[in-house]
């Protein structure tokens, strides 16, 4: 059924449970997008924060809650042993299609060069023609920095450059929210600098976002709101710049001096 | 001075007064061997073609183990690869003819009934088999992650195979596919123990008749070593072509990108 939630929550996740065996990974996290907000999820491994945000995009399968996408929500059923999964596969591409996902190893296609990467999701999922994708194309490799580097194949670039043709081939399907699994967990040092770079310019120009990330500053400058995920539970939440100065809960407070040291 | 003399004169007292071998009588029966050379080639595309269109469904049944399928087709690809191909041929030629129901079917008299077909099918049957096995290793070993990217970007499953895993998986099949056109084409001898007339088949019929084993059999044998050549100079070619992405990168970074990635 399609929720009465106003058109301005872009993304809409709740009581979301999900169990990999007899370990429950999630334990029930909501999560609410308006148009434009950026929110970081922070925890330790293992809290379940890469999961949860893969479940939003149905790369996990959620076990039980409830996810929607601008007042579309994903339709669940299960079977008879109670195992969930989603009852409309064309559903889930269409809502994929509009959640674009950035990965930590990228994860691009290797046997496809950098525009190709970028253009076949238009071309092969929004079946734009193929001129037009390559249009688009140019402008966010523009976007990224990575117009020069189109004809490379991914193994003949650095990680850097590799998650900057990421990010474009994510919005070229001109998607409603991103979602960004630690973007710059799998990068050098020195190559992190230019990928939240540009993260953060997608989020100053009003994107909405989702990111997962142990970029402290990054969560506190560029987000709209942390949540700080703790063994699958939310542990705490709210506006950036009160939870880093002060922290409520022991866990975050151990998580930041942690991660500051 | 000697007169002028032909190409042939020259040859006839080459061959009579210095040469072991009749070169007269090579060039006599040229005409047979180019004859035996299409028998062959004709034998050994026809059988790759097809055992190649076969494959593909079969690898992708294997590789993401079908039930019932994925079994039966095991049983299939372990018999044609664990058995001679001489053993095949011979059961499709002489086997399937002791069969009065197959005698009197309506496949007996264009087809079971002829020695090329039978070779033909036993050589399909078998290469699949072969190409079965392999392509379904490329299929499992495409990385994870780029159909975790296909899926997340909104790809169908029909997309993500089309786009995605079979492009990555043929490419990195090809060095084994080139190993396989090559057993094929030695394989295809075979055919000459059933009265075809193919390369090797002329060869034994010329020293069968002259008794003279290195006219027959030099020659057959130096006609299957150019269309070897040929075959690994065109895979050589096609291999330049779609591999580009697995080729190391031309820079001297290109063990940091590597690295990173």
């Amino acid at each position: 059924m399609p929720s009465p939630t106003p058109s301005t929550v872009s993304l809409l996740v709740s009581d979301l449970h999900k169990s990999f065996g007899s370990v429950e990974v999630l334990k029930g996290v909501s999560l609410k997008a308006c148009e434009g907000d950026v929110i970081s999820l922070l925890g330790s491994s293992g809290s379940g924060k890469s999961t949860f945000l893969r479940c939003i995009n149905l790369l996990e399968t959620p076990t039980s809650g409830l996810i929607s996408v601008h007042g579309e929500e994903i339709k669940m059923t299960k079977d008879r042993r109670g195992v969930s999964s989603p009852s409309d596969a064309r559903q889930v591409e269409r809502i994929r299609a509009r959640l674009a996902m950035v990965f930590q190893s990228f994860n691009l296609w290797s046997h496809m060069t950098v525009m190709e990467n970028v253009i076949a999701g238009p071309i092969h999922v929004l079946k734009q023609p193929r001129a037009e994708a390559i249009e688009n194309a140019k402008d966010v490799l523009e976007r990224v920095g990575m117009y020069e580097r189109r004809d490379y194949y991914p193994a003949h670039i650095s990680g850097g450059q590799q998650q900057r043709a990421a990010i474009a081939r994510a919005l070229a399907m001109k998607p409603e929210v991103m979602l960004f699994d630690e973007p710059t967990s799998a990068l050098d040092p020195e190559l992190v600098g230019e990928v939240l770079r540009v993260i953060r310019s997608l989020a100053e120009e009003g994107r909405t976002m989702v990111v997962v990330t142990h970029e402290m500053a990054f969560a506190r400058d560029v987000s709209s709101e942390v949540i700080f995920l703790h063994h699958g539970l939310i542990e705490e939440q709210g506006d950036p710049v009160q939870m880093f100065t002060d922290p409520k809960s022991t866990r975050f407070k151990e998580f930041l001096s942690n991660s500051r040291q | 001075m000697e007169p002028e003399r032909t190409f042939f004169e020259y040859l006839q007292s080459f061959s009579e007064a210095k040469s072991p071998i009749d070169f007269v009588l090579i060039y006599d029966n040229l005409g047979r061997f180019f004859d035996g050379a299409l028998v062959t080639l004709q034998l050994t595309f026809l059988a790759l073609l097809v055992g190649g269109l076969i494959a593909v469904p079969l690898a992708i049944a294997r590789a993401y183990r079908k039930l019932f399928f994925s079994p039966v087709i095991r049983v299939y690809t372990y018999v044609f690869c664990g058995t001679p191909l001489l053993v095949q041929v011979y059961l499709f030629y002489f086997g399937l003819g002791q069969f009065k129901a197959v005698q009197e079917s309506f496949l007996w008299d264009p087809i079971l009934s002829s020695p090329w077909w039978c070779v033909v099918i036993a050589f399909t049957l078998n290469t699949a088999a072969y190409t079965t096995e392999f392509m379904r290793g490329a299929i499992e070993t495409t990385p994870h992650g780029e159909v975790e990217a296909a899926k997340a970007s909104g790809m169908s499953a029909l997309t993500r195979m089309r786009l995605v895993i079979l492009p990555n998986a043929f490419r990195r099949s090809l060095p084994a596919y080139s190993n396989e056109v090559i057993f094929t084409l030695h394989g295809s001898v075979i055919a000459s123990t059933v009265t075809l007339q193919d390369l090797l088949g002329v060869g034994r019929w010329l020293n069968g008749r002259y008794y003279l084993a290195y006219e027959g059999f030099l020659t057959a044998m130096i006609f299957y070593m150019a269309i070897v050549l040929l075959i690994t100079v065109a895979l050589r070619l096609a291999e330049k072509r779609l591999l580009g992405h697995l080729r190391p990168r031309e820079t001297s970074s290109s063990a940091a990108a590597r690295v990173a990635a």
